[in-house]
């Protein structure tokens, strides 16, 4: 089955089993392998991508379901939110292996885009899907008040 | 012939859905004279539906849904938010899609309930920690039914979508008591002999 849709502003066709994980797609048949498979079972937040704006899950996310939609990958993010997080974020090195990493910039900048000044409940309540291993959690954090910081300046 | 019976008669008892069973239809009740006792007791009935885990995991009373058949906390963690629909960066469709989905992932969560909408009941329509006659009070208060007339009352249980996704949750899922139309034939009995509650 053909499913058109946009990822990061470009169209794009695929013809694989409507059923198939959008993260497949992402991976192994457009090659952007930014966004990560972590579990498979929406538990990690390593797979997340924007779905029409908004933050979308893509290993739950079957393809059949992004017909005709937009989606944004970790190599297409831009803006100012995005960019005041890549800032802060390498700023005090918050990737430990870095395998959480793209999930994590994609929670936190989609935080901000709807929060200019979150609080730590706030960062709690938008990254509590995220998991990092390497417990890098204080560190996310602290880059988000920091991203918050410069957005407002 | 008693010993050879037996096996029969389980394996018919086995045979039909547990689900199908579980939940008595209107004409069960027709044997209880007084109307005000037999609506009651129809309530009773709905009440199984109501106070299963797959309606009870979403119509919490604190600020995050429970989930699973032992109703443990949502996780990860989520909470209600301003609109019922999660926080800023993490709404309920971050995970939850148009319609059940069977994950590709190992771990114990086969799939992934959806349905278009998905959100948690307001948090005055909660019905957990509350007995079936509160449970009975507040849905025929507009105050705390998102103010609902009787008809939509049985509108909202016989027809709206959400609700029937109960009987329909996805792999790894035990589904709610009977069916959705016996549940709505339920509702329309109860309203009809003057809904009355449970003591
Ligand atoms: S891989 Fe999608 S949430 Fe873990
Ligand atoms: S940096 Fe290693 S998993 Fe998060």
């Amino acid at each position: 089955m053909t499913i058109s849709f946009t990822v990061n502003g470009q169209d794009r066709s695929v013809d694989v089993d409507p059923d198939t994980p959008l993260l497949w797609v992402l991976r192994d048949e457009l090659r952007l392998t930014g966004t990560k498979f972590g579990c498979g079972i929406a538990q990690c937040g390593a797979c997340t991508v924007y779905l029409n704006g908004m933050t979308r899950r893509s290993c739950v996310t079957p393809i059949s379901m992004v017909e005709g939609s937009d989606v944004t990958t970790i190599e297409g993010l831009s803006g100012p939110e995005a960019e005041a997080v890549q800032a802060a974020w390498t700023a005090i090195d918050v990737p430990q292996c870095g395998y959480c990493q793209s999930g994590q910039v994609m929670s936190a900048t989609a935080l901000l885009q709807q929060n200019g000044a979150p609080t730590d409940e706030d960062i709690d309540n938008a990254m509590a899907g995220n998991i990092c291993r390497c417990a890098t959690y204080v560190r996310i954090r602290q880059a988000i008040h920091d991203a918050a910081k410069t957005l407002e300046g | 012939m008693t010993r050879l019976m037996m096996p029969v008669a389980l394996s018919v008892v086995l045979a039909f859905p547990a689900a199908a069973q579980d939940l008595r239809a209107p004409s069960e009740f027709e044997s209880i004279a007084d109307p005000s006792e037999r609506s009651a007791a129809i309530f009773e009935e709905m009440g199984k539906v109501l106070t299963h885990p797959r309606c009870l995991n979403c119509h919490p009373k604190g600020d995050s849904p429970t989930q699973g058949d032992d109703m443990h906390p949502h996780m990860p963690p989520v909470v209600r938010g301003a609109a019922d629909f999660g926080a800023p960066g993490m709404t309920c469709n971050t995970c939850h899609g148009p319609e059940n989905y069977e994950t590709v992932g190992v771990g114990g969560i086969e799939s992934v309930p959806g349905h278009e909408p998905w959100s948690l009941a307001p948090v005055e329509m909660a019905w957990t920690d509350m007995s079936l006659g509160e449970i009975c009070a507040q849905l025929k208060d507009p105050e705390r039914n998102g103010d609902r007339t009787m008809d939509e009352i049985h509108d909202h249980m016989a027809n709206d979508g959400l609700v029937g996704w109960g009987w329909d949750p996805g792999e790894g899922r035990t589904p709610a008591p009977g069916s959705q139309q016996l549940f709505g034939q339920l509702t329309r009995a109860w309203i009809d002999t003057g809904a009355a509650c449970p003591g």
